[in-house]
């Protein structure tokens, strides 16, 4: 049991109590696998008789829809989408991964704060202020960021449906076509990931490597945490 | 917030409910069209995307105090980057009727952290103008409660638990943005303005204001209007 830590001010509001759960995130570029190791996790955490609980962008009851239409094409300034993910984000805290904690949940992340301050700062907004605004987001107990490189990724893409709009940036305008895109917005990504992993203190993996070997070093790293 | 250097001007009002802070400009907009500048009354038409999100919020009383702080935020993003800001590069005098300030005062009555909220907010250009329509609590409660029939969830404060009466909960809750709005008098510089003194009285002063904010102000022209011959 622990009383919780957070980024910055909290919610100064409410007292949270001590959280008995576990909150690990799970870090990493578009199409590195990392719902196929959140599955493998959760069934391995479960099958150890450990409650799980998972969360992810988007998920959020109060702005689903919303950020679901957004991604349709209806266009929000960049501030505006910003500002949206912070509220889909603070959602899930409060009425999801905080009392799941409480119950003593392990709570499965697939991504957290650290992807969306990657994608608007490539998109120009002040990093200071996205730190600030997520000052009451809750210090994850371990952060696993599957590191490869953008030449790893685009295998994946290919067989795995083709490109995306916005996983290739494409309204950043860096190319005209969905490819060059695709590895020069990935790249830029990976950049921002590589320079929060030293300060969030993220533990790296090598996710190029198979599924197998990927997943037993994910378990070794929250054995020593549990 | 930033000090803007746009051609345009920025006059906004703030105060609890109640207070008469729109009636007065109202007033004002009338004033400076017929003086031939070109004004905006800021209109608070939120993105679709927004305003869907906020109502859900709302009626499923979802909202904890982050993120309804957080989604009027972003419905206020959305409105400057696409009217506010436009208007004022333009060099149009914008009158908006509440600001950031509004946020500040009631966020803050909700608990979420002062200096949290004024950063979330850094992104809005401070106001040439800022006038504070100053009015005691029980004026206001008695505007507002009179010919009134049914006090919103949220706007009552009931998200707060301060009273289990819609009626009671508000006026706490209005108290609590009232001590709030006179602790930024300083800070923001407000204009501060009675709002008990008669509607013509506070009109004159406010018009006195802002021709002196206004002089010299060439602003946008008119559009020329050709007169149709028959």
């Amino acid at each position: 049991m622990k009383q919780p830590a957070f980024y910055g001010v909290g919610l100064p509001y409410r007292s949270i109590g001590e959280l008995n759960g576990k909150l690990f995130v799970v870090e990493g570029p578009d199409r590195v696998g990392r719902s196929t190791q959140l599955n493998l996790l959760a069934d391995w955490l479960e099958s150890e008789g450990h409650a799980t609980s998972n969360t992810g962008f988007r998920r959020s009851q109060l702005t689903q829809d919303g950020l679901d239409q957004a991604k349709q094409g209806h266009t929000l300034a960049k501030n505006t989408l910003s500002l949206f993910y912070a509220t889909d984000f603070a959602d899930r805290l409060e009425n999801q991964i905080i009392p799941a904690l409480r119950a003593g949940f392990y709570v499965l992340s697939d991504r957290y704060m650290y992807s969306i301050f990657a994608r608007d700062r490539v998109r120009g907004i002040d990093p200071e202020w996205l730190r600030q605004v997520y000052g009451f987001a809750l210090v994850p107990d371990l952060v696993l960021y599957l590191r490869v490189e953008v030449e790893d990724l685009v295998p994946r893409v290919i067989s795995g449906g083709g490109f995306d709009y916005w996983e290739s940036g494409m309204d950043l305008g860096l190319a005209d076509n969905l490819f060059d895109s695709f590895c020069i917005y990935q790249k830029r990504i990976i950049r921002e990931l590589d320079q929060m992993a030293e300060e969030y203190g993220f533990v790296t993996v090598d996710a190029s490597r198979s599924i197998q070997a990927v997943f037993e070093d994910l378990k070794k790293e929250i054995l020593k945490v549990i | 917030m930033y000090k803007h250097d746009y051609p345009g001007r920025l006059i906004i009002v703030e105060g609890i409910d109640g207070s008469g802070k729109s009636t007065q400009l109202q007033l004002l907009y009338k004033y400076l069209a017929a003086r031939n500048y070109t004004v905006s009354l800021s209109e608070w038409n939120s993105s679709p995307l927004v305003k869907s999100t906020t109502s859900l919020g709302k009626k499923k009383k979802f909202l904890t105090p982050t993120t309804f702080s957080l989604i009027h935020a972003t419905d206020f993003a959305d409105r400057l980057v696409n009217h506010i800001i436009p208007l004022l590069k333009a060099g149009v005098v914008v009158l908006a009727d509440r600001y950031t300030f509004t946020a500040f005062a009631r966020d803050t009555a909700r608990g979420v952290h002062p200096l949290w909220v004024r950063n979330l907010y850094s992104f809005a250009p401070m106001p040439d103008i800022a006038f504070y329509f100053r009015v005691p609590l029980e004026v206001s409660i008695d505007r507002i409660l009179t010919g009134r029939t049914k006090l919103k969830y949220y706007e009552a404060g009931m998200d707060l638990g301060l009273s289990r009466d819609p009626e009671e909960s508000f006026k706490l809750f209005q108290e609590r943005i009232l001590k709030a709005y006179d602790g930024m008098t300083e800070e923001f510089g407000f204009t501060v303005m009675d709002g008990t003194l008669p509607i013509e009285e506070q009109q004159e002063k406010m018009r006195e204001i802002v021709d002196r904010e206004l002089e010299g102000f060439k602003g946008l022209r008119r559009p020329v209007r050709e007169v149709a011959v028959r």
